[in-house]
């Protein structure tokens, strides 16, 4: 968790080895990451799943053929088996129904399952989300809070989620870690970081306007800025 | 002040190479990428369809009007020499050898190279490349490479239909309209077109070294274009600004090495 330019996506993108790290590294099952090469590093990302800000899903293809698209990519199973797996992950979500609906067609909620139905299409070991919640209203944002840690617990996976919403994180989550300026500030169970006294997670969890993180973007102040100093020495 | 400005040249001049040296890597990795078509070639199918029979309507529009302009004006300077008989050979050679192949290029930049930049841009931007990166799939295999094929074998076949349409629309004029001779028209043509001179060189080689140039410099404008609603548009233009050009040196670089004594 962090607020907005803390880092939390970068980190998504490190562990899933879109970016490379200027300084240290990222291992993932052993591997470290920005080592693989072309082909083993898509091997590792076989075993990923990523559900993006805003879905991303493929909006020349149904939610059928979105969810479909692992399974064609990386699968030599036979139509049957593909249309069964497909609506078995649609089913999930609670989207089976919407199967021939493109995503031009769906609500952003119901998107977001969508393309949460393709992250786990090849029941992947590591799930990473990123701000899954944003722009959602309550209703959705439970249903795939829920979902998030139904899927989770189903699968055995490990999830990492990245977001800003303290709600919803603190009720699905095991363990949190809060993220400032690209650095860890604090972390622990979601009990803990709701009474603890750190000023970053204080203000952040009760939502407070000015703490740790200024109000004002840093840089001159308004007297320098206007010219005060002068006027007042008169 | 001198020196300023001289490094301002230097500075101009090592970016251009740079970016020449970038697209040239980008243009032989997509090439490297194609390889994989062979085992699916309804990837390419499919954009052959995007980006070839969805121009067919403007392309062939297009050389009928041409077609019908060139069999006038060629009526009317002819008529100057008494040489009427010879329009359909002068309106075959400037189909064959340029106007079709040139004009395909540019309606197809500013039809299907606009579309595809934009298309590939707002992927970029939906982060649906990125998506497909994260599902271990090839953005540049899966996306670059059909579209590129696509282009390199729509464009000779929309350079030909051009010109045939073209070779009508002047029949039509000259022809059925003014009343030239119909034996003169068509056995001039037979007589002083080259089959392989100026039917396979003239149209169908040039066409295909436009639609390499016009759908890769489409593609790489809209890889490379920032996920922003502005430099999308930006790439766009850049595609059809690019490529005209493009077409144009391509063209005269190609008539001087083929058609030249």
């Amino acid at each position: 968790m962090g607020g907005s330019g803390s880092g939390k996506t970068t980190v998504l993108r490190l562990i899933g080895g879109q970016l490379r790290p200027s300084s240290g590294s990222v291992s993932v099952d052993g591997q470290i990451v920005h080592e693989l090469d072309t082909e083993n590093l898509y091997l590792m990302r076989r075993k990923m799943g990523m559900l993006f800000q805003h879905g991303a899903l493929f909006t020349d293809l149904t939610a059928f053929e979105n969810v479909a698209f692992p399974l064609r990519e990386h699968t030599d199973l036979n139509e049957e088996l593909i249309r069964t797996l497909v609506l078995m992950k649609l089913h999930a979500v609670g989207l089976r129904n919407a199967a021939q609906l493109k995503p031009a067609e769906i609500s952003g909620g119901m998107g977001r399952r969508v393309a949460l139905a393709r992250a786990i299409a090849l029941d992947p070991e590591l799930i990473m989300y990123d701000e899954p919640f944003a722009g959602l209203d309550p209703i959705s944002m439970g249903v795939t809070a829920n979902l998030i840690r139904n899927l989770n617990d189903a699968l055995g996976s490990t999830s990492i989620l990245v977001s800003h919403d303290v709600k919803e994180c603190f009720a699905i989550a095991d363990y949190v870690y809060f993220l400032s300026s690209g650095k860890i500030v604090a972390h622990g169970t979601p009990a803990e970081m709701a009474v603890s006294t750190h000023p970053y997670v204080k203000q952040f969890v009760n939502a407070e306007a000015d703490g740790p993180v200024p109000f004002h973007y840093p840089g001159k102040t308004l007297a320098d800025d206007l010219g005060l100093h002068a006027e007042g020495s008169r | 002040m001198i020196a300023r400005f001289l490094a301002a040249i230097g500075a101009w001049l090592r970016c251009s190479i740079e970016d020449l040296g970038f697209a040239v890597r980008s243009f032989f990795i997509i090439i490297a990428a194609s390889g994989g078509l062979f085992r699916r070639p309804r990837l390419v199918v499919e954009q052959l369809f995007f980006v070839g029979s969805r121009s067919l309507v403007i392309t062939t529009v297009s050389g009928l009007f041409v077609g019908m302009v060139l069999g006038l004006q060629g009526y009317y300077t002819l008529t100057t020499y008494g040489a009427t008989q010879s329009l359909g050979q002068l309106v075959a050679l400037s189909l064959m050898r340029e106007l079709g192949p040139v004009v395909t290029a540019l309606l197809f930049a500013g039809r299907a190279g606009t579309s595809l930049t934009a298309e590939i841009g707002l992927m970029k931007a939906g982060e649906q490349l990125s998506a497909m990166e994260m599902m271990a799939v090839n953005p540049i295999q899966r996306v670059l490479a059909p579209r590129l094929w696509a282009g390199v074998i729509a464009m000779p076949i929309l350079g030909g239909i051009f010109t045939a349409v073209g070779i009508i629309g002047s029949y039509l004029v000259g022809v059925v309209l003014i009343g030239v001779d119909e034996g003169s028209f068509w056995a001039q043509m037979q007589g002083g077109v080259d089959i392989w001179k100026d039917i396979v060189n003239g149209t169908y080689v040039k066409s295909m070294v436009f639609g390499i140039a016009v759908t890769f410099i489409a593609l790489f404008q809209g890889y490379q274009a920032q996920p922003t609603p502005e430099d999308v548009s930006g790439a766009t233009t850049r595609t059809v600004v690019i490529s005209s050009l493009m077409v144009w040196w391509l063209d005269f670089m190609m008539t001087a090495m083929m058609f030249s004594k």
